[in-house]
């Protein structure tokens, strides 16, 4: 039996009059790839924005590895191991990408403003030995050639990658990803997702992805959950959210169409 | 490269490669650069006169001042219009440490950066809230507020009058004389300076940035957004108070009006000219502003016989110069002086054949 990571309660969001989300409930189990679909202001970022601490919740519970996570600030969650990425990417655009990976690693990283202000010793011994880990994922996303670039002149293919770098330079337990092939060509896609399977698969990261291409979330995911309204409309294997009639008339009716 | 698994490949190879590659002086022409300066600046007794010497002093204590406001203002991205009056908190601790306690000015020194911090971190508070425009109008309460208790806590500083000190000594060395003092000051700044340049290149630096360019981007990856504000606020005032203490140090009392907002500015126009973020330029900032009021009035003593309103005119002007320097500095070169100059640099260098 596979263990639950994560458990969704209930989950309601308000904004003024505006319902968000709606007593959301859903499961993520260890290790596995879940997809979040629903048309656009279905509120599926907003659900990770709540995961991850962005949102307050106006109701119901989180649980991360059993623990209620609820209120818990943003840096703790993201100390107790959830990354993200954003739709919109969230770079430090005046940083280069190493510094922008290095900060992944903040939670890993002790030194405080004595011992960095100090550096040669404790601090230099870190930097070092987390820089080796950095090179690491460098290698594994392939962008050894810009590690050194300013992160605002990069592509936006290129961006995309190295928010991604970030959020696996903490190691996380959980990996949450909102679009990462939106506005990318076929050829940067497959990358993504090639690298979005080893993720799962080499590092053992469970990951829960909101994408578009449906095409895609039938290749990567495990199971897939449909939002529409801020509702859960469905839940299950890929195949079986392809066959659901809710589904069908509420999303992806267009879609399948078009692919028949 | 493939990872088979994912943190256990591949150690020990790059060692050195990386070390060096997060030096601060990576090349070998700026560590050249840096030698000589350093070599300048501990030969400067010798080179120039008294009067230049306590200049430069003077200099050295505003640049460790400049430099503790770029951590919190260019790193950090939270604006402080309090600046002076931390600095003001570290003068008067250390004055009345030292005159009513009658504590060591060594002993002395550190508390009053200490006092200095911790007012800072508390006038910091509403960073927890508070962004921008509306941070630097808390900031300016700070001061405000300051500047009242200067003047009325009589007791403490000594009101109006404020405080006189005796001069501090170093063993059998005073630091009445120009020469020590030169020393202790530049001593004290240049540890300030590798201090600032070493934290900016380690973890609570690089979390500075990132609050300063995408806080929630930087609360996702586990930087405590509030916690760091705190700590960069009152990481600024220690610089302040050091400063502070040093300033009382060298001008031997301390008045209400060595701390006001005018200085306040003064701190925020070093560090643009300088550049944000540039811990070196906040040196060549505060060079720059603490000698363009000395190469102004040298000017309107030598206009004096053709235009006698000028000395007047020119020290009515300085604020407000000082005020337009920092917009247009903001507007054509927001990397600052060292930015301008290579800019310069580049000119000359392409000479003869530059458009
Ligand atoms: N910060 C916010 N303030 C007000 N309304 C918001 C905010 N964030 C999201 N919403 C609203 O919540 C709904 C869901 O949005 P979102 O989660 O972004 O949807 P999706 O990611 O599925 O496209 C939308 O109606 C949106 O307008
Ligand atoms: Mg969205």
């Amino acid at each position: 039996m596979q263990q639950e990571l994560l458990v969704v309660e209930n989950l309601s969001l308000h904004f003024g009059g505006v319902a968000a989300l709606t007593n959301i409930d859903l499961t993520v189990r260890k290790g596995e790839i879940l997809a979040i679909i629903g048309p656009n202001g279905a509120g599926k970022t907003s659900f990770l924005n709540c995961i991850s601490g962005l949102y307050r919740p106006s109701g119901g519970r989180i649980f991360f590895e059993g623990r209620d996570i609820t209120r818990l600030s943003p840096h703790r969650r993201a100390a107790l191991g959830i990354a993200r990425t954003f739709q919109n990417i969230e770079l430090f655009k005046h940083m280069t990408v190493l510094d922008n990976i290095m900060l992944g690693r903040h939670v890993h990283l002790r030194s405080g403003i004595l011992a960095g202000g100090i550096y040669w010793g404790l601090a230099q011994k870190e930097e070092v030995r987390h820089r080796r880990r950095v090179e690491e994922i460098i290698d594994f996303l392939e962008i050894e050639f810009i590690r050194n670039r300013v992160v605002g002149s990069l592509s936006y293919g290129l961006q995309k990658r190295v928010e991604l770098a970030r959020a696996l330079a903490l190691e996380p337990k959980l990996l949450l990803l909102d679009e990462p092939m939106a506005g990318m060509n076929v050829e940067e896609k497959e990358d993504m997702a090639r690298f979005i399977l080893d993720i799962a698969e080499e590092w053992g990261v469970t990951l829960v992805l909101i994408e578009h291409d449906m095409g895609v979330v039938m290749d990567l995911s495990d199971r897939v959950a449909v939002f529409d309204f801020g509702r859960k409309i469905a839940e299950g294997l890929p195949e079986e959210i392809k066959q659901n009639p809710r589904v069908v008339e509420a999303y992806l009716g267009g879609q399948l169409a078009e692919e028949a | 490269m493939r990872l088979r698994f994912p943190w256990t490949t591949n150690c020990g190879l790059f060692f050195t490669r990386y070390e060096e590659d997060q030096a601060f002086l990576p090349s070998r022409a700026a560590k050249i650069k840096v030698l000589c300066l350093f070599a300048l600046l501990l030969a400067l007794p010798w080179l120039v006169g008294p009067y230049p010497l306590r200049i430069a002093s003077q200099v050295a204590i505003m640049a460790l001042g400049a430099v503790g406001l770029n951590l919190l203002t260019g790193f950090a991205g939270q604006i402080s219009v309090g600046h002076a009056a931390f600095m003001g908190v570290g003068a008067y601790a250390v004055g009345a440490l030292t005159t009513k306690l009658g504590l060591s000015f060594w002993l002395a020194l550190p508390l009053g950066g200490l006092a200095a911090a911790l007012v800072g971190a508390f006038f910091g508070l509403p960073s927890l809230r508070l962004k921008g425009l509306y941070l630097a109008i808390a900031t300016l309460a700070a001061q405000v507020i300051l500047d009242f208790a200067f003047v009325r806590l009589e007791p403490i500083t000594g009101g109006a009058a404020g405080l006189v000190l005796t001069p501090p000594s170093l063993g059998p060395l005073s630091l009445a004389d120009d020469t020590v003092f030169y020393y202790v000051t530049l001593a004290l700044t240049m540890a300030g300076v590798i201090f600032a340049l070493n934290l900016s290149r380690s973890r609570v630096g690089r979390a500075f940035m990132a609050i300063r360019d995408r806080d929630l981007a930087a609360a996702m990856l586990g930087v405590d957004l509030f916690g760091y504000k705190l700590r960069a606020f009152f990481l600024s005032s220690f610089y302040a108070g050091l400063a502070g203490g040093m300033l009382a140090a060298y001008t031997r009392v301390v008045t209400p009006e060595q701390f006001t907002l005018d200085v306040s500015i003064q701190f925020l126009a070093m560090i643009v000219i300088g550049g944000l973020g540039d811990v070196l330029g906040s040196v060549y900032g505060a060079a720059f502003v603490s000698l363009l009021p000395i190469a102004l009035s040298y000017l309107a003593q030598a206009l004096q016989g053709v235009l006698p309103q000028m000395v007047n005119l020119l020290s009515a002007c300085q604020t407000a110069l000082f005020g337009l320097v920092i917009i247009l500095f903001l507007i054509f070169e927001p990397q600052g002086l060292a930015k301008l100059w290579r800019h310069i640099k580049d000119y000359f260098r392409l000479w003869p054949f530059s458009y």
